[in-house]
């Protein structure tokens, strides 16, 4: 009966098998701990997410490798972002845990769990080559993060916030099977490169092709929040705690690049005329709503949230300059560009909401950007962290947002999309309004409120890591750009 | 020639010494902040001296220069040297930090340590501009030495700080961005460059040329600035505190000139010949019609900056005649302008520290308190209008010169903003310092103090030594200016 089974090689799945049995152990651990030793879980957690990146460090070989009959890929494309995604987990928790501390409904053990989920559904996206993969990583990603917005059950804005991820998130995930099923139906394949196999070898139906690749992007494009899918952005950054906020906004982005690079490049790089075309779209018109609807904000997430959908924009400039004319010579310039974009843009995020985290204490979020008020008075230290992150989200050197920006914009140009490049530069001067109303708030205002902040010293630590990181990076960007060209290199 | 990298030092000194003023803490510290900024900005200064003396005169291309490997990936590189034309920049600028970090010594009383932090990194970043032979280490220095300023407007300015401070942020980010994608389009026509001096030799057609030249255009004449994208200037220097407006006036502005000549002209030479009497045009109603709207400002400031615009139209008007006596003229005047609008502002400075205002209507024979202050005071308006013996003139009379042999009416022109400088200069002195005492503001006025009179007396002597023997600043010049000229007059089209 079991003639044909064969073991599949674990290895290149390794971190991931790890994963999900740690967390498994962890929720078994956590019911004999009692609310006040929480730590114990927060410890294990963090243990776990680095053991996987000793593990991804110990297994990666730097080739592609396949397993599960070519359903799971491992390259350096996925080792790099899942090192960036575990990191960012890392971060993540740290700067959650004083935040969950103090709101007793969401300090379960649960939380730990749910985001070690969460980070399994995305290494899986990361490496998946079958649309089944891609999908039950997605699934397993958004079912963990619709709980986690609702574990503040008590909180009617937080309730509402995951019901309507839930409602749009399961639409997306719709509209994403719908044209994943015109594709298959299309080339008779669910595997990644078998589909672009079939596309190279000719004989597939284009219109059927087209209409799955409309639905595609309209899926994809739900999960990276860009416009017009983006009507659940900012509703869940607001609704949602700042800590699951802080989630949503980081990691799962480098996911969604790698669903991304898998489907729309691994898979229909012969169709890219078409799906970059209708990606420009998304692109310009998430730059143009983000940056403008973030400037009448008033709510410190939401404007966050309007500034991801159009940094989401600003990347996904970089992925549509790949191919230019059915000429690919630039593909590798372009794709590690947008790389490159999406883990500086994961940076600068988790460090934006870890200030509010900071700034957050028992019974009071610091979600407002008034909230700000007079910072450099309170804090002279952290305000310059804020400064700092918020001129390289605006994209001002010498921060790494500008050398994002750089490369993105430089891709755009040798590919001869000048006028893009020059939309794009004209929303990016919008877009620093709004970033410079942050900092005005901080330094030209005088505080309306001198609580010092109750944060413990290791997020005080991090966060002032992370904010330097944002400096040192933009000065010496060359380590992780050339690291994103060389991953994309071997994997391409 | 020098083994330290000299050039490094005058960037990164007044950085880090920044850096460390900033590490002294809150107001509780605020001596120590205020001797250690003056001790990093002397250093600076005195890394610089050697620029000057060390500098080869014969020698036209770049000299002092450093060159390192910043971005391999893009072939980026921390390429620094400095020429004729930017050497003097670079002295100006450490030297107008030391007195910037005096001016503000007494008055700057909160949050010290930020405000002197602030003029010092702004410092080094602004030498770096001048220093950048890279495009996108010039973009670079070029954009984040916005922060500094911002800061300076919002945190330390008068009442509508913020419009200002924010009206000076987004104006000049405007004019970069498309400056940035211009410097992209050249890395590409060069086949992976962004040496600036290798952009010099590229061959590129007159379409492009003229599409580059005008992203040029407007980075530099929004930060020069030139008329009709000049409106933010006032405002900047209204609300901006003393030491703000001194760094404004006598560097920042000539970042905007400077990237002409190390910019559009070399590099774009045929855009430059054919658009030249657009920009001659520009310069001109920036020299004549806001010298009148200088006439009629009723706030000292005001019509200072407005004054700046007009010098700075001269500065434009120089460059764009394309002859050596032209642009040396230009230069003259922009390092001239740096003494003596550093010089108005902090004449203005010491007057609104003592009666909180900057209108003229509210002084009138402040010359019968402060006899001290108003001879100095008299030297500076005189030399802002371009007296002769002062610095003033030697520039001014050297572009004019240039443009007589351009266009007589150019020249008649721009001779006639000598009679409008003198004009709204010597009236707003006559208002202000003449006549009977005004009010009991003025009668309760204190003559200038040891510090101030040591900053005033050392900006005096700068204006009457440049008017008096120009030759040390000229003789630097001649070589990079000449070679400059003889490159913008060969054809790049093939």
């Amino acid at each position: 009966m079991f003639d044909n089974f064969v073991v599949p090689n674990l290895l290149p799945a390794a971190p991931e098998i790890f994963l999900a049995v740690m967390a498994l152990a962890i929720l078994m651990i956590d019911l004999l701990v009692k609310d006040s030793r929480r730590t114990v879980t927060f410890v294990l957690t963090q243990l776990t997410l680095i053991g996987c990146a000793a593990i991804q460090f110990a297994t990666s070989t730097g080739e592609i490798t396949y397993t599960f009959s070519n359903m799971f890929v491992d390259d350096l494309m996925s080792d790099l972002l899942k090192l960036f995604l575990y990191m960012t987990m890392v971060i993540v928790m740290f700067y959650s845990r004083g935040y969950i501390i103090d709101r007793e409904s969401m300090n379960k053990g649960e939380y730990y769990v749910l985001a070690l989920f969460a980070t399994l559904g995305m290494m899986v996206m990361i490496s998946a080559n079958h649309f089944l993969t891609i999908y039950i990583g997605l699934e397993l990603l958004s079912l963990s993060l619709y709980a986690m917005v609702a574990m503040n059950r008590d909180s009617v804005q937080s309730t509402e916030a995951a019901m309507k991820y839930f409602v749009l998130g399961a639409l997306a995930s719709g509209l994403l099977l719908y044209g994943m099923s015109m594709i298959y139906g299309a080339t008779g394949t669910l595997e990644i490169t078998g589909i672009a196999e079939r596309l190279y070898g000719g004989g597939v139906n284009k219109s059927v092709m087209v209409f799955g690749l409309v639905f595609l992007v309209a899926g994809l494009a739900f999960k990276l929040g860009v416009v017009p899918f983006h009507m659940w952005i900012p509703d869940v950054y607001h609704g949602a705690p700042t800590s699951v906020t802080l989630l949503i906004s980081s990691a799962p982005k480098l996911a969604a690049f790698a669903i991304v690079m898998r489907l729309l490049v691994n898979g229909l790089i012969t169709m890219a005329a078409d799906w970059q075309a209708m990606l420009i779209i998304l692109s310009v018109l998430s730059m143009a709503i983000g940056n403008l609807a973030a400037i009448a904000q008033t709510n410190l997430k939401r404007m966050l949230a309007y500034s991801a959908i159009s940094h989401m924009g600003f990347m996904l400039l970089g992925i549509v300059t790949g191919v230019v004319s059915g000429d690919a010579r630039y593909a590798l310039n372009a794709y590690s560009s947008a790389m490159f974009y999406v883990i500086a843009y994961v940076l600068m995020s988790a460090g934006t909401f870890g200030m509010i985290l900071l700034m957050s204490r028992a019974g009071f979020e610091a979600e407002e950007i008034e909230d700000f008020k007079g910072l450099n008075k309170r804090s002279p230290w952290f305000a310059g962290i804020m400064l700092m992150l918020m001129f390289s989200m605006a994209g001002v050197p010498f921060f790494i947002g500008f050398f994002a920006k750089f490369s993105v914009l430089q891709a755009v140009v040798a590919a001869g999309y000048m006028w893009l490049a020059i939309v794009a530069v004209l929303f990016s001067l919008i877009g620093a309004f709004y970033y410079l109303r942050v900092v005005k708030v901080m330094y030209f205002d005088a505080p309306a409120d001198d609580t010092p902040f109750a944060a413990p010293m290791d997020m005080r630590i991090l966060i002032s890591a992370n904010g330097l990181a944002v400096a040192f990076l933009g000065i010496f960007p060359q380590v992780i750009m050339s690291l994103c060209a060389y991953a994309l290199l071997r994997s391409l | 020639m020098s083994t330290y990298p000299l050039l490094s030092l005058a960037i990164w000194i007044p950085i880090f010494a920044g850096l460390v003023v900033l590490s002294t803490g809150g107001d509780r510290n605020a001596p120590l902040a205020r001797m250690l900024s003056l001790i990093g900005a002397v250093a600076a200064f005195l890394v610089t001296i050697p620029l000057w003396t060390g500098f080869d005169i014969a020698n036209g291309g770049m000299q002092f220069v450093e060159l390192k490997s910043w971005i391999p990936r893009f072939n980026i590189n921390y390429h620094l040297g400095v020429d004729g034309i930017s050497m003097l920049f670079v002295v100006l600028n450490a030297f107008i930090t030391i007195i910037v970090v005096a001016a503000g010594w007494e008055v700057i009383q909160t949050k010290v340590a930020q405000y002197n932090a602030a003029f010092l990194i702004m410092s080094g970043l602004m030498n770096g501009i001048f220093t950048s032979l890279d495009g996108v280490l010039f973009y670079v220095f070029f954009e984040a030495s916005l922060i500094p300023l911002y800061l300076i407007i919002g945190v330390w300015g008068g009442p509508n700080r913020v419009y200002a401070a924010f009206k000076f942020f987004l104006y000049t980010l405007f004019g970069s961005l498309l400056f940035l994608i211009a410097l992209m389009y050249l890395f590409i026509q060069s086949g992976g460059s962004f040496s600036i001096l290798e952009w010099h030799k590229l061959p590129i057609g007159l379409g492009a040329q003229i599409w580059l030249f005008l992203a040029f255009l407007i980075a530099f004449a929004v930060k020069v600035p030139m008329w009709p994208v000049h409106t933010w200037l006032p405002d900047a220097h209204v609300e901006a505190p003393t030491g703000g407006s001194i760094v404004l006036a006598a560097i920042a502005l000539k970042l905007g000139a400077y990237g002409f000549l190390r910019f559009s002209l070399p590099i774009l030479p045929d855009a430059s010949h054919e658009l030249s009497g657009l920009i001659v045009a520009l310069s001109l109603i920036a020299v004549v019609y806001i010298g009148f709207v200088a006439l009629v400002q009723e706030d000292m400031k005001k019509l200072v900056a407005y004054s700046s615009i007009a010098h700075m139209g001269f500065v434009t008007l120089g460059f764009f005649m394309f002859s050596p006596m032209g642009v040396e003229g230009a230069l003259v005047q922009m390092v001239s302008h740096g003494f003596v609008s550093g010089a108005m502002f902090f004449c203005i400075g010491v007057m609104y520290d003592r009666v909180h205002s900057r209108q003229i209507a509210d002084y009138g024979g402040v010359v019968n308190k402060m006899p001290k202050f108003a001879a100095l005071f008299m030297l500076f308006t005189m030399a802002n209008a371009g007296l002769p013996a002062t610095s003033g003139f030697v520039g001014e009379f050297m572009v004019i010169l240039g443009a007589v042999k351009f266009n007589f009416w150019v020249a008649f022109a721009a001779a006639s903003s000598m009679v409008i400088g003198a004009a709204y200069s010597l009236w707003m002195y006559k208002r202000v310092i003449f006549g009977d005492v005004a009010n009991h503001h003025v009668e309760e006025l204190s003559d200038i103090n040891m510090r101030e009179f040591a900053i005033l007396g050392i900006l005096a002597i700068a204006t009457l030594w440049m008017g008096l023997y120009p030759q040390p600043f000229t003789e630097v010049m001649h070589a990079s200016v000449n070679d400059l000229l003889r490159h913008v007059a060969i054809s790049k089209i093939q």
